[in-house]
């Protein structure tokens, strides 16, 4: 599977990077050999073969649904780029009416 | 004092010949005199070492002191520390002071160790020679001009130039064993879910797994018993008790059947680093093991599986660096999508952005079945190879790495040649079994790793192996020329 620069642009957009054109001359043929060799996997037969997710094949633990945690807002928010009042700020996402 | 292992250290601090503090403060004052020239801290957390140390020799005092008490270990910086930077080897956490700890460093803590101070690493672990990293490159002891492996190479070197008795890693696809095996050191990645991966920070969870990074096997198995355990923060966290891992340490490996895969034998394994194995195997035929050859079919397609499954993985778990909880945050951002993309796009090195993007791809609409369905099937066969070798063999004994350690720079414009370096060591975590590297020799005075591949839950069986191997040689005592 050889991508275009078109695909690499759109790839980039869903893995939310910004990248310069530079980059993307890169990162097309970088990207497009790495799918290549990917491409091996085609030359086995997995037609009856269950996907293997947990390397020992067990399924994930539940526990009871009782509050465990504690309250540690406060030492969290100490490390957040910008807060207020509690709030994480981020840039204004709602237009105002 | 630096050469001595954990084991020796213990007995010293036991009979009282020295005190922690003077223990720690030696590591100090090599790491202040030599990791100039490795670079392979990123942080050095002395005073905190040394405050530790103060208590470790209190406890000691009162006669409460336990076999790792005032042991000093270095951590790899992807274990989150309470209060201290965690960077992960990126920009994008290098300003990230860690509001709780890692499990792993939690239990360590417990057992009495004093944090040296958190290693360099590949950016998020990616990458097998630490030239991913923001830090910059961590270099090999036994050749400034080499590559420590990775991704704990700032682990490896730091053992292998003596500033710390013993360090942890993770090992994704072989982070663990590679760089012990070129920096020749002693390195376990334990059975999936033998210790917990809370606080690690995640590159691919269905894979990633911490282990120790020490001179000898004996102290692998020491500091395992410290390190293993259920653990009802991490959900994959199996639930099985923890035997001592010394118990077997010294018992007879007569009769034991060592397996070779043929197919780690074949096109692509250097001769030197074969004729080094070769004389291994023949130091097991004299400790009375019975080796055969075993075959792994699908070896050839663990390497295609895992740049699926860990990129698959990595981008998922890496959608959490949006630049608002924590972390980078480009300045001025316009909008929402501009404060994602600019975080992301300044705060992920190349490589980083590389396996996001190929995880993107391969779990965007239209390509699922065919990429990541597809390599899970194929991890399917690849695991159920070991599972028909294990009906036949006690142990695997192969190559860790194709080659030795190779040039900075040799292959960082061909992701492919460096992704292939992990050649013998990814079918590993794709199984979730347990695999050591231990040192087997040398080429052209860079060490020379051996992999011992363990059945699932098999550590204690493996660290016998291994450790019957160091009894009756000394490549494990080797020492690079300068430290």
């Amino acid at each position: 599977m050889s991508l275009t620069p078109d695909d690499v642009k759109k790839i980039a957009h869903l893995a939310r990077l910004n990248l310069s054109d530079g980059d993307i001359t890169v990162y097309t043929p970088q990207l497009s050999s790495i799918l290549h060799f990917i491409e091996q996997l085609g030359t086995v037969d997995t037609a009856n073969i269950e996907p293997l997710a947990h390397p020992l094949d067990l399924s994930q633990r539940l526990r009871l649904d009782d509050i465990t945690e504690q309250d540690m807002r406060e030492k969290f928010q100490r490390i957040a780029p910008q807060v207020e009042a509690g709030l994480y700020l981020v840039p204004k996402v709602i237009e105002e009416a | 004092m630096h050469h001595k292992n954990i084991a020796e250290l213990s007995a010293e601090l036991a009979a009282k010949k020295i005190s922690s503090v003077e223990l720690t403060q030696h590591f100090i004052d090599r790491i202040h005199q030599h990791d100039e020239q490795l670079n392979s801290f990123i942080t050095v957390t002395e005073e905190y070492a040394l405050q530790t140390a103060k208590e470790a020799d209190d406890l000691r005092a009162k006669g409460n002191a336990a076999p790792l008490t005032g042991i000093p270990i270095a951590q790899k910086d992807i274990f989150c520390t309470d209060g201290i930077k965690t960077s992960c080897g990126s920009k994008m956490l290098d300003n990230f002071i860690a509001p709780y700890d890692a499990t792993l460093v939690k239990k360590l803590k417990a057992a009495g160790t004093i944090m040296l101070g958190k290693t360099n690493m590949d950016e998020f672990a990616m990458g097998s020679s630490n030239e991913t990293s923001y830090y910059g490159t961590v270099k090999n002891p036994w050749n400034l001009e080499y590559v420590a492996g990775g991704s704990s190479g700032g682990s490896a070197a730091a053992v292998a130039a003596r500033l710390a008795p013993a360090a942890t890693g993770t090992d994704t696809g072989g982070s663990i064993r590679q760089p012990a095996a070129l920096c020749g050191l002693s390195g376990l990645k334990p059975t999936y879910g033998r210790v917990s991966r809370y606080g690690m920070i995640a590159f691919a969870s269905s894979l990633d797994q911490g282990g120790p990074i020490a001179k000898t096997v004996e102290d692998c198995a020491l500091l395992l018993n410290a390190m293993a355990g259920f653990d009802e923060h991490d959900s994959t966290s199996v639930n099985k008790a923890v035997p001592d891992y010394t118990a077997l340490l010294n018992q007879s490996i007569k009769g034991m059947r060592i397996g070779l895969p043929k197919e780690y034998f074949s096109e692509g394994l250097s001769k030197e680093v074969e004729t080094v194995i070769q004389s291994a195997i023949k130091e097991y035929e004299k400790l009375g093991a019975i080796i055969e050859e075993i075959s792994l079919p699908h070896t050839a397609l663990s390497v295609p599986a895992y740049y699926v499954i860990a990129p698959a993985e990595c981008s998922s778990n890496l959608a959490r660096y949006d630049g608002v909880r924590y972390g980078y945050r480009c300045k001025d951002p316009v909008d929402l999508q501009d404060l994602y993309k600019r975080s992301r796009s300044e705060g992920f090195g190349s490589e980083v952005k590389r396996r996001i993007m190929i995880g993107t791809y391969v779990l965007s609409a239209g390509y699922y079945d065919a990429y990541y369905l597809k390599a899970q099937k194929t991890r399917r066969l690849i695991r159920d190879d070991f599972t028909e070798a294990f009906k036949k063999v006690d142990v695997i004994l192969s190559p860790t790495t194709p080659t030795p350690a190779f040039k900075i720079g040799e292959k960082t414009s061909d992701p492919i040649s460096m992704y292939l370096s992990d050649i013998y060591t990814i079918a590993v975590n794709l199984a979730g079994l347990p695999g050591m590297s231990i040192p087997a020799g040398f080429v052209n005075k860079l060490p020379i790793g051996m992999q011992l591949i363990g059945n699932l839950f098999g550590e204690e069986k493996l660290l016998n192996i291994a450790h019957q191997f160091q009894i009756v040689t000394d490549w494990h005592k080797q020492i690079p020329e300068g430290f």
